[in-house]
């Protein structure tokens, strides 16, 4: 991917904090602090993967690009547009370059919809097909997917997890979208199909020419199918880098040990995992120091105190540490 | 390994369980037969529907009996007696006590009404003659040795205070406190993150050493199967298609299934990067339309005639075992 591309999406800054309500007059008790200032740029036509342990921010983070959740402060640009405070008839003009795939292909379909009803219902919305080429259109993008003709005038309970999950690709590229966030399209399936859903992606990559943020807490996926990687603890970013030579570029002790509490393929290569002391602390009351300060293995005193910020290594490796120079 | 001298702990026999359906009856496990010996853990993996969790719950008669059925020919030999024989009072002294079982998802196994005390102690109460200052003691000593932090205080809470990692923690706990000669974990980490099951794993290796316990690993997760298991017995379809040493079913897989699954998983370090990943086509056929020769014909690239014809069983060599007409031999 050349690094010259233009950026497609620029985030700035990007806060997100869901109030909790309690007590007798349901006032805000707290606040969770899911997204604390996200910054991020994705140029097109490449993949930008998103990693981190359940509750780090990266699903809100994915469903923040595409405005199924309105940021608390923030800014996300799309080309020349800013997203953020965007009123609902503009966003629903946008969301016809901007589509989601879901994790579980089990709930974010209509159970009382056929197949051809859910494409249509995309398609017809944004008007992307006239009535009469509607047909032919959704027959087309079901085979896209590498499922049967017949499969149209299916209900999703018919089809099997891995079928599922090629319909919820086949809507969101139902509408013909330029950027795709796919939000652990492949954890709930198994290995084979795992394998099958990502090549089929691949290829619709390159076949339409889409921009993707692949969320994932899947290191081994995202490093063999994304270009960057962003990883995330407590909602915020740690380190970016090029998922090239992940293994050999990762600075901050957090990916580190992702990567070595990974199982290896490998019966001869039985090495202590990274174990990790300890949970995540809690995102209602963030920590003053480094997030990752508790847990992390080369925590000095300044880490409890001041927060690091992310500061660029070399071109595309960004690492918020306070131990790597 | 040297374990394999010793008299097995368990033995399954002929083990095929089926299901009373609306269309019918299906044999979700069929014709299942391993040994389990004091001090390793045999791996059982596959995908989805492969039957490996039915198995294991066969093992525990956990099964409601109105709609399953063991055939007779099944036989579970654990402590000199058949357990698919044995009494509903039989099999509630042998659960929780000589065999002991963790399931994938600890927030839905937990009680959420009872604290976590609560809970640890009912199995000790059942099992042993222990008065309740020293149930206490050992309930506490049990949250300890799973290395949960500050067990005196833990103890007093309620599943929905501890995080994903802990309540795994107690499971792991309660299912070791009497220690039992076996440990079924079914799925144990899948919930969990990568962090989160480095520590798990890491403490079930740990108490095997400790305590000599033989563990039942059902996982599909082929990564977690290389670090822990010493033995592999992959399923499909009901069947079990190869079982060998972890070694051998890494380094040259026999059943094209195995390699198949073996090369589906994105490498990790390795120059892969951005490469389309090698597929099975298709998916797994379903119980009611099982095809009469291999199950797995309709998936495999090595298929021929004969494969359609009969289905291949389940041979004896060297030690490890397959059912296929055509094994890859060799380095795979």
């Amino acid at each position: 991917m050349s690094s010259t591309a233009p950026a497609l999406l620029e985030v700035q800054d990007l806060v997100m904090h869901f109030p909790v309500r309690g007590g007798v007059f349901n006032r805000v008790i707290s606040r969770v602090h899911a997204l604390n200032g996200v910054s991020l740029s994705v140029r097109k036509g490449e993949t930008l993967g998103v990693v981190g342990e359940s509750g780090c921010g990266k699903s809100t983070l994915g469903k923040c690009l595409i405005r199924l959740l309105s940021p608390t402060s923030g800014s996300i640009r799309y080309g020349d547009e800013e997203l953020v405070g965007l009123s609902h008839g503009d966003l629903m003009a946008h969301r016809k370059r901007m589509q989601m795939i879901f994790q579980d292909p089990y709930s974010s379909l209509n159970p009382r919809m056929t197949v051809r009803e859910a494409l249509r219902e995309v398609a017809a919305f944004h008007s992307v097909e006239t009535p009469n080429g509607m047909g032919a259109y959704i027959e087309n993008l079901i085979s896209k997917v590498g499922l049967r003709p017949e499969a149209a005038d299916k209900f999703p309970h018919e089809f099997s997890g891995g079928q599922r999950q090629r319909i919820g690709i086949a809507r969101a590229l139902a509408c013909n979208p330029e950027f795709i966030v796919a939000d652990e399209p492949v954890s709930a399936l198994d290995v084979s199909i795992q394998a099958q859903v990502l090549n089929l992606l691949m290829d619709l990559k390159d076949e339409f020419g889409l921009t993707l943020v692949f969320v994932s807490h899947d290191l081994k996926v995202i490093e063999h199918f994304c270009d960057r990687v962003l990883v995330m603890y407590l909602g915020s970013v740690v380190e970016e880098l090029d998922c090239e030579n992940l293994h050999a570029d990762a600075q901050h002790p957090y990916t580190k040990a992702l990567l070595g509490a990974n199982p290896i393929n490998d019966p001869d290569d039985r090495r202590p995992l990274t174990v990790l002391q300890g949970d995540v602390p809690s995102p209602f009351e963030l920590p003053t120091g480094c997030a990752f300060a508790g847990r992390c293995p080369v925590a000095e005193d300044r880490c409890h105190q001041d927060r690091p910020r992310l500061e660029r290594k070399t071109c595309g490796h960004q690492v918020s540490c306070w131990a790597v120079d | 390994m040297s374990t394999t001298k010793t008299q097995p702990v368990l033995q399954v026999k002929n083990l095929s369980t089926c299901f009373k359906t609306d269309n019918g009856i299906v044999t979700a496990v069929d014709d299942v037969s391993f040994d389990l010996y004091p001090g390793e853990t045999l791996g059982i993996v596959g995908e989805s529907g492969c039957g490996k969790t039915v198995t294991s719950k066969s093992i525990m008669r956990l099964l409601p009996d109105h709609i399953s059925f063991q055939k007779p020919e099944s036989q579970v030999l654990f402590g000199g007696r058949n357990l698919c024989q044995a009494s509903p009072r039989e099999m509630r002294k042998v659960r929780g006590d000589r065999i002991a079982m963790i399931f994938q998802e600890p927030m839905t196994s937990l009680n959420p009404v009872f604290r976590i005390g609560w809970q640890l102690d009912e199995a000790l109460e059942y099992h042993t003659n222990l008065d309740k200052a020293a149930r206490r003691d050992r309930a506490i000593e049990m949250l300890r040795l799973v290395e949960m932090p500050e067990p005196e205080r833990r103890i007093d809470e309620y599943p929905h205070q501890l995080s994903g990692g802990m309540r795994q923690r107690v499971m792991i706990a309660m299912a070791l406190c009497c220690e039992p000669d076996i440990l079924i974990a079914d799925e144990p980490t899948t919930a969990l993150d990568v962090t989160i099951q480095a520590q798990i794993l890491d403490l079930m290796n740990g108490l095997k050493e400790k305590l000599n316990t033989a563990i039942m690993l059902i996982t599909h997760d082929l990564g977690v199967v290389a670090q822990v298991c010493d033995r592999v017995m992959v399923m499909y379809a009901g069947r079990v298609i190869e079982s060998a040493t972890v070694r051998e079913v890494f380094h040259s897989p026999q059943h094209p299934y195995t390699r198949a699954l073996l090369q589906s998983i994105p490498k990790s370090g390795a120059r892969q990067h951005g490469r389309r990943l090698p597929t099975i086509p298709g998916i797994v056929p379903g119980l009611f339309e099982l095809p009469d020769g291999c199950r797995f014909q309709d998936r495999c690239e090595l298929k021929e005639q004969r494969c359609v014809d009969e289905e291949p069983a389940l041979e004896l060599h060297d030690e490890r075992s397959y059912r296929c007409h055509f094994p890859l031999g060799g380095q795979a």
